[in-house]
C-alpha cells in the first residue's frame, strides 16, 4: 500500500537529480593524451622559466606559476588514470608539502643552505637577490643578504614548534580539565564553563597582544600564549564528548567493580575522547600557524634577526615591496601552502571521521 | 525565568573574571610604570613617588577595586606615556573606526558571499561548486596580513586607484570616509566571504531537498525565483549565527588590517601601547573591547528565540 501512495511521487524526485544527489564530477577516465599533453607543455613551461627567462622578475613569476597548473592538470589527470576517478592530486601534494617542510625544519641544521640569521656572515653575498633556482640562493636574499631558502626553513622551524608545542599543552591541559569536568559535573563543571567562557570573552588576538606585552617574545612563552588560545575549545570538545561516554555500560561496569574515578577517567574516558581531540588538533595547528606569524608580524612575537615567517613578511612592508615583492613573497607563499595544507588535510580527515559531514 | 536569570549571573561572573584577569595580567608587566612615565635617569625617589601617585604601591585587589569603581563610572584613568590623555577619550575616539570597518566588512562580506553560494548550491559537486569550494579554502588560508598587503601592493601601489594609510572620518564627509575606508573592508571581508560562502552552501544544498523547493519547481518557478524566494530565508539561521559571532570577533581582528593601514582604531590603539609599555591603556581597551564582546554574544544568543521559533521550544 505504502508503494502504491509513494509511487507518485518518484518522477518528481527523479526531475530534481542534481539537488538530491551531489553528482559525481563528470570526469570519466581520461584519455592518455590529456594527461601527457599538459604535462609535457608543463616541463617545457618549467625548463623556459630555469633558462632562457632567467631573472626576469613577473614574466618569469607568470610562466612558472603556468607550468604549476600545467604540471597538476596533467598529474591529476593521469593520477585519475591510474588510480581511478576518485585520485585527487592536491591532497597528496599537501601531504607531501607537509612531510617536506617538517622534515626540512627537523633536519635544518644538516641541509647546505645560506646563512640564515648572522649578518656578518654575509658582507660579501649579494642583497635583495632575485630568486633563481640555479644560483646560491634558490629563493633569493634579503636586505641584509641574508639567505631567504634559509630563513623560510628556520621560520617553519620556529612556527611549528610554537603552533604544535601549543597544540600540545592545550591538548593535555585542555583534555584533562575537560574529561574532568564532563565526569564530575555539578559544581567542577559550572566553574570550568565559566572559566572558559572568560577565556573565550577576549578575542584571540588581543588576548595574544596583551599576552605579549607582559612576556618576553621567547619560544616557549609565545607557545604558552598561543595555548591558552585553543585551550577552551578543546575543553569545550573533550567534555562533550566525556559526557556521551560517561553514560556507558562501560563505565558504569568499572564504577561497579570499584574503580577509582581517576582510573575510570584515565582508563575508560581517556581512549574515547583522544581520537576527536587529536583532529581537532590537527585543524587548529593551522589556526595557530596563521596567529603566530601574525603576532610576529606585528613585533610582538618572534624577534627580528631569528627569522619567523611573520617577521620576514614585516621586513617587506613599507614601500619596500614594489621593488622587491619577493621580500613578501617567498615567506608569504610558505605559510599559505602550509596552512592551506593543514586545512585541507584536516578537511578530509573531518569528512571522513564525522559522518554527518560526510555527504555534501 | 530562572534560567534567564542563571543566564544573567554566569554573564556578571564571566565579565567579573575577564576584569580581574586583564588587571592581573598587566599589572604583572615586567617596565615599571614609573620609569616609562619619567624616563630613565630620574632620583630614586621620584620613582617612588610617582608609584604612589598611581596608587602601584596598594594591595593588587584595592587597586582592582579603584580601578573597576573608576570604570564603572566611564572613567578608565589616564595614560602613562605622553600626551597622558584620558584613555576613555582615546577609546572613543577609537572605537567608530574599528565598529565602522567591522560593519563594512561584514556587509561586503554578505553582498559577496549570496552569490557565490547560490552559484555552487544550484549545482552540488559541479565544476562551479568545486572551484568555489576550493577558492574558499585557499582565501581562508591566507592570513589577513598577507592578504591585506597584496591588496596594498594590488591596488594602492600597483594600480593606484585607491589611497594607502590615510583615513577621514565619517563627519568630514560619507564618500571621502567610504573611498578611503574601502581597501581595509575589502581585506577583512575576504576571510569572511570565504566564511559565509562555505556555511550558506551548505544550507542551500540542504534547504534545496526540501518538499517545498520541489513543489515550486513543480509550479514551473525559475531557478532564480526558487533561490531568491523561497530557498535563502530558511537557509539563512547559521549565517546570522555567524555573522552575530563574527561581529564581536571583527572589532577583535581589525587589528591588522588597522595596523597595515595605519587606521586611527582599537586595533592601533592596543598595539602602539603595547609596545610603549602604556599598560594603563591597554587594561582599558582590553576590557572595552571584552565586554562588547560579551554583551554581543549574549545578545545573540537570547535573540534566537526570536529570531527562530523552534528554538524557543527547545533550549534558551
Amino acid at each position: 500500500m505504502s508503494d502504491l501512495v509513494q509511487a507518485p511521487a518518484d518522477p518528481g524526485a527523479a526531475a530534481v537529480p542534481t539537488v538530491a544527489e551531489p553528482a559525481a564530477p563528470p570526469t570519466g577516465t581520461p584519455s592518455l593524451l590529456r594527461g601527457l599533453l599538459p604535462l609535457v607543455a608543463g616541463v617545457v613551461a618549467l625548463v623556459v622559466t630555469l633558462v632562457p627567462l632567467r631573472g626576469q622578475g613577473w614574466t618569469t613569476a607568470a610562466v612558472f606559476l603556468l607550468s604549476v597548473v600545467l604540471l597538476h592538470l596533467g598529474g591529476s589527470a593521469l593520477g585519475r588514470r591510474r588510480w581511478g576517478k576518485d585520485f585527487d592530486l592536491t591532497t597528496w601534494l599537501c601531504a607531501v608539502w607537509l612531510a617536506v617542510i617538517v622534515l626540512a625544519a627537523i633536519l635544518a641544521p644538516l641541509l647546505p643552505l645560506g646563512e640564515e640569521q648572522d649578518l656578518s656572515q654575509t658582507l660579501d653575498e649579494p642583497v635583495m637577490a632575485r630568486p633563481d633556482p640555479l644560483t646560491n640562493h634558490p629563493l633569493g636574499t634579503n636586505n641584509f643578504g641574508l639567505d631567504l631558502l634559509a630563513r623560510v626553513i628556520y621560520g617553519a622551524r620556529a612556527s611549528l614548534v610554537v603552533s604544535i608545542g601549543a597544540v600540545l599543552i592545550a591538548l593535555v591541559v585542555g583534555g584533562a580539565i575537560g574529561i574532568a569536568a564532563g565526569y564530575f559535573r555539578k559544581l567542577t563543571d559550572a566553574t570550568v564553563s565559566i572559566l572558559t567562557n572568560s577565556l573565550l570573552a577576549i578575542p584571540p588576538l588581543i588576548l595574544l597582544i596583551a599576552l605579549a606585552t607582559v612576556l618576553d617574545p621567547t619560544l616557549p612563552n609565545i607557545a604558552f600564549a598561543l595555548s591558552l588560545m585553543a585551550l577552551p575549545s578543546m575543553v569545550r570538545m573533550a567534555r562533550a564528548s566525556t559526557l556521551t561516554f560517561v553514560q556507558r555500560e562501560f563505565v558504569l561496569a568499572g564504577k561497579a567493580m570499584g574503580a577509582t574515578h581517576l582510573r575510570l577517567m584515565v582508563r575508560e574516558l581517556l581512549p574515547n575522547v583522544l581520537l576527536p581531540l587529536l583532529s581537532y588538533g590537527m585543524i587548529i595547528v593551522s589556526v595557530l600557524i596563521v596567529a603566530e606569524s601574525s603576532l610576529s608580524f606585528l613585533g610582538l612575537g618572534i624577534q627580528a634577526p631569528e627569522p619567523s615567517w611573520g617577521n620576514m613578511i614585516a621586513e617587506g612592508e613599507g614601500n619596500t615591496f614594489e621593488e622587491h615583492p619577493h621580500i613578501v613573497l617567498v615567506p608569504g607563499a610558505a605559510v599559505f601552502l602550509t596552512v592551506f595544507a593543514f586545512n585541507m588535510l584536516g578537511e578530509k580527515a573531518r569528512k571522513r571521521f564525522d559522518p554527518r559531514q560526510a555527504k555534501i | 525565568m530562572i534560567r534567564v536569570l542563571k543566564r544573567v549571573a554566569e554573564l556578571l561572573a564571566v565579565l567579573f573574571i575577564v576584569s580581574l584577569g586583564t588587571f592581573w595580567l598587566v599589572s604583572k608587566m615586567d617596565s615599571d610604570p614609573a620609569v616609562t612615565m619619567l624616563g630613565e635617569g630620574r632620583t630614586e625617589a621620584e620613582y617612588a613617588a610617582v608609584r604612589e601617585d598611581l596608587g602601584l604601591n596598594d594591595p593588587l585587589l584595592t587597586r582592582y577595586w579603584d580601578w573597576l569603581s573608576n570604570a564603572l563610572t566611564g572613567d578608565l584613568g589616564k595614560s602613562v606615556v605622553p600626551p597622558y590623555n584620558g584613555i576613555s577619550d582615546r577609546i572613543a575616539a577609537a572605537l567608530p573606526v574599528s565598529l565602522e570597518l567591522a560593519v563594512l566588512g561584514m556587509g561586503m562580506a554578505l553582498l559577496f558571499c549570496i552569490p557565490l553560494a547560490m552559484w555552487s548550491a544550484y549545482r552540488p559537486g559541479g565544476r562551479v561548486d568545486r572551484a568555489v569550494g576550493a577558492g574558499a579554502l585557499g582565501v581562508l588560508s591566507i592570513p589577513s596580513f598577507l592578504a591585506g598587503l597584496l591588496i596594498i601592493m594590488v591596488l594602492a601601489n600597483g594600480l593606484g586607484w585607491f589611497p594607502r594609510a590615510q583615513w577621514t572620518r565619517l563627519s568630514d564627509g560619507v564618500w571621502d570616509n567610504l573611498y578611503h575606508a574601502f581597501l581595509p573592508a575589502l581585506t577583512i571581508a575576504l576571510a569572511e566571504t570565504a566564511m559565509f560562502t562555505r556555511i550558506l552552501r551548505n544550507d542551500l544544498v540542504t534547504t534545496l531537498q526540501d518538499d517545498f523547493i520541489l513543489a515550486a519547481k513543480a509550479k514551473g518557478m525559475g531557478p532564480k525565483h526558487i533561490m531568491f524566494s523561497d530557498a535563502l530565508r530558511p537557509s539563512s539561521f547559521s549565517l546570522m549565527t555567524l555573522m552575530g559571532i563574527g561581529l564581536g570577533r571583527l572589532i577583535g581582528s581589525t587589528v591588522i588590517v588597522e595596523y597595515l593601514f595605519a587606521l586611527p582604531g582599537m586595533g592601533t590603539l592596543v598595539i602602539g601601547a603595547a609596545n610603549a609599555g602604556d599598560f594603563v591603556t591597554v587594561q582599558g581597551a582590553v576590557l572595552v573591547i571584552a565586554v562588547m564582546y560579551v554583551l554581543t554574544n549574549a545578545l545573540i544568543d537570547a535573540s534566537y528565540g526570536y529570531l527562530d521559533p523552534r528554538i524557543r521550544r527547545a533550549h534558551v
